[in-house]
């Protein structure tokens, strides 16, 4: 059986453990019924261009871990950012760690889908909110949204900001031989409130992992989202991120995705600017080596005037890696006077290693500023010798070059710490050992 | 000290220098000036050895030892230095991080031990006193926003952490007010001795009377046509360049 049809007649399995009372299921039988039309997307859909799901789909998922797998916090202590007080949401193999967590229900909910899903409480949040910015067309979004069950639930309200930013942490064990995992995540937040989120797939061992998640993200009026994602997984381990952000007055989100790792990676990071003055930044910084796959697929929808948005993704590509950026804007008719910015600068250190990059503007409006640009090349020849004549042997000079063509992008980063610490894996990855006090 | 016979140099197939001979002693100051495109850089960068520029014939020694064939890094380690024209931008590294890395680069190569924190502190702090440099400026991104003086000055400085047995300081006072050629050329003073030997090259006499030349050279059109001592820098400024390219004409 092929992995469409073993999930569509996982469904009614699903269907099983959940209330199928409750009015979001409707929203799941909607969208299992959109996946089942629609199937996996393919290399002929010009989004899918570059990235083949062919090997993954060959693959014999398990789409529920068999049981709960427990972990040591000394164990996987090194994949929090355990140098700052977080709070926690973590999940193992998809299943909840209350052990390894911590939320609250202190003046902000930081706590679990499942239980947001389920309780009356959360009722009127979920009403608003669940599956209203994310794709109903999108196949692998419809997918996750038919089996939404679990995943991290925020909801800060008015004038709030958590007293710590957030980790979600999802851990894969290998005790399945290959294992599906679709994480829901739904964050709201509200008026002038404020929120830091850090989050990161990691998988244990060698075993396989597809990831096909969806986040859902509110930001109201004057709303500050800073949201983190850590991606440097094992060479066995694919993540297919789907990212909705719906943007009001005022609000300003922040996403930044630090692609180290992992077998294949698509990010679909996806604003809507539904309001006046309005900014939303996509930043990214992405190394890799051997075969390792990364593709960024950002759309920025400008839909109301005086708003801006900026995007500076940063690439270097070793090996026989391949990347892709796709940056899409629209700016709406209405959307007079916004300023849509998009950089994409690439280094390829390796003749076996390629780029696609692509911006696709789509302009209605007349009074706008946009600028695109992207760039493949190799280092700065002058910049090399200046570092050689001080001393620094050719390898080592080359390596810091690099380490400061993507450490650019950090100067956004809010937490020292976290900023630290992906210095510290820019470093790794480019071999830079040099005494660095970072 | 440093010794270059019939130096030949070309850059994508065009000869820039066309038989350089000149010899640097031990505690001599060396000024060598000339009209623009007349070799002056590409000589640095060539002692430097920068492999943009192909050597085809005549040789460098330092201290004796052939460096054809030593990469620029191993070049750094034997003791050259090269205060460059335009320094480059590094985003990200900070002046002290750089410092360490050249620093403790060079003591591998010796097979040394890295230089332990304190010792490197102190070092730092003493060659920053010596060229006025605020603490604040040495955490900064290295050359980054650097106004032209502080990047001649941050220059100077890695020089003074490294002391080279040759620096060859490439139009260090280009770009520079009064009081910033002041503090480069009384850093510079205070860092010669008897052990070790300075070349300036610059295309004005200014820098030159803050930083005495013990001789002065003119490069015109990859050849040193004239040498003599500091007196000649004052003829090079009263007359301009012209007369020598016509005597050297005849």
């Amino acid at each position: 059986m092929d992995l469409k049809d073993k999930l569509i007649s996982s469904f009614m399995a699903f269907e099983n453990n959940v209330d199928v009372e409750h009015p979001v299921h409707d929203v799941r039988m909607a969208a299992i019924k959109n996946f089942e039309e629609k199937g996996f997307p393919s290399k002929k859909e010009e989004a899918w261009k570059y990235t083949s799901l062919n090997s993954i789909q060959k693959i014999d998922f398990s789409i529920f871990p068999k049981k709960e797998n427990a972990l040591e916090y000394k164990d996987v202590k090194r994949y929090f950012i355990h140098e700052i007080d977080t709070y926690k949401i973590v999940f193992v193999d998809g299943i909840y760690s209350s052990y390894l967590s911590e939320t609250t229900h202190d003046g902000v909910d930081i706590c679990l889908m499942s239980a947001a899903l389920t309780k009356p409480m959360y009722k009127p949040v979920i009403d608003v909110y669940f599956n209203k910015v994310a794709s109903k067309d999108e196949s692998l979004t419809s997918l996750n949204t038919a089996f939404s069950r679990e995943g991290a639930y925020i909801y800060i309200p008015k004038n709030k900001m958590p007293k710590k930013p957030i980790e979600i942490l999802h851990f894969s064990t290998g005790n399945e031989a290959s294992l599906l995992l679709q994480p829901r995540n739904l964050i709201v937040v509200e008026e002038n409130a404020e929120v830091q989120i850090i989050e990161r797939h990691q998988s244990l061992t060698s075993n396989e992992v597809l990831t096909n998640a969806v986040t859902e993200i509110f930001a109201a009026k004057s709303a500050i989202v800073d949201f983190y994602k850590i991606q440097n997984d094992v060479e066995s381990a694919s993540l297919i991120d789907n990212t909705y952000i719906d943007q009001k007055d005022k609000s300003l989100v922040k996403v930044h995705t630090f692609s180290f790792g992992g077998k294949l990676t698509r990010n679909n990071l996806n604003f809507y600017q539904n309001g006046e003055y309005i900014d939303s930044t996509m930043k990214g910084v992405t190394i890799l080596g051997e075969k390792q796959h990364v593709d960024h697929h950002t759309l920025v929808h400008h839909i109301e005037p005086n708003c801006e948005s900026h995007q500076d993704y940063k690439g270097i590509y070793g090996d026989a890696s391949t990347g892709v950026f796709n940056g899409k804007i629209i700016v709406d008719k209405i959307a007079q006077k916004t300023n849509a910015f998009q950089q994409n600068n690439n280094i390829l250190i390796s003749d076996k290693a390629s780029i696609n990059t692509k911006p696709q503007l789509e302009i209605f409006a007349d009074d706008v500023k946009c600028s695109h640009g992207c760039t493949i090349g190799q280092l700065d020849e002058d910049a090399l010798f200046y570092l050689q004549s001080r001393g620094i042997p050719q390898k080592e000079a080359r390596a810091l070059l690099m380490y400061a063509f993507a450490n650019n992008v950090l100067s956004s980063v809010r937490i020292p710490e976290l900023k630290i610490r992906i210095n510290k894996l820019i470093a790794e990855k480019l071999g830079v050992n040099l005494g660095f006090d970072l | 000290m440093l010794k270059i016979k019939d130096l030949h140099a070309n850059v994508e197939d065009k000869e820039i220098l066309k038989g350089i001979n000149l010899e640097v002693k031990a505690g001599e100051v060396h000024a060598i000036m000339g009209p623009n495109g007349s070799g002056k850089s590409t000589l640095a960068s060539v002692i430097a050895g920068n492999e943009n520029f192909e050597v085809t014939k005549g040789s460098i020694e330092l201290s004796g030892e052939d460096l054809e064939d030593v990469s620029p890094e191993e070049r750094a380690h034997k003791g050259v230095f090269l205060s460059f024209q335009y320094p480059v931008e590094i985003p990200g590294v900070s002046v002290t991080n750089f410092m360490k890395t050249a620093i403790n680069e060079s003591r591998k190569a010796k097979g040394l031990e890295d230089m332990p924190a304190k010792d490197m502190l102190k070092l730092i702090r003493e060659k920053s006193e010596l060229l006025e440099i605020d603490r604040k400026f040495l955490s900064r991104s290295l050359n980054e926003g650097f106004s032209g003086g502080e990047k001649k000055r941050n220059e100077i400085f890695q020089m003074a952490m490294l002391e080279p047995k040759v620096a060859i300081l490439d139009e260090t006072d280009s770009g520079l007010d009064i009081d910033a050629l002041r503090i480069v050329a009384s850093g510079v003073n205070k860092l010669k001795s008897k052990d070790n030997a300075v070349i300036l090259i610059t295309h004005y006499q200014r820098l030159l009377e803050y930083i005495v030349p013990d001789y002065v050279h003119v490069l015109h059109n990859g050849k040193i046509v004239k040498s003599g001592g500091k007196e000649l820098a004052l003829e090079l400024e009263e007359k301009g360049y012209d007369w020598l390219k016509q005597e050297t004409a005849v």
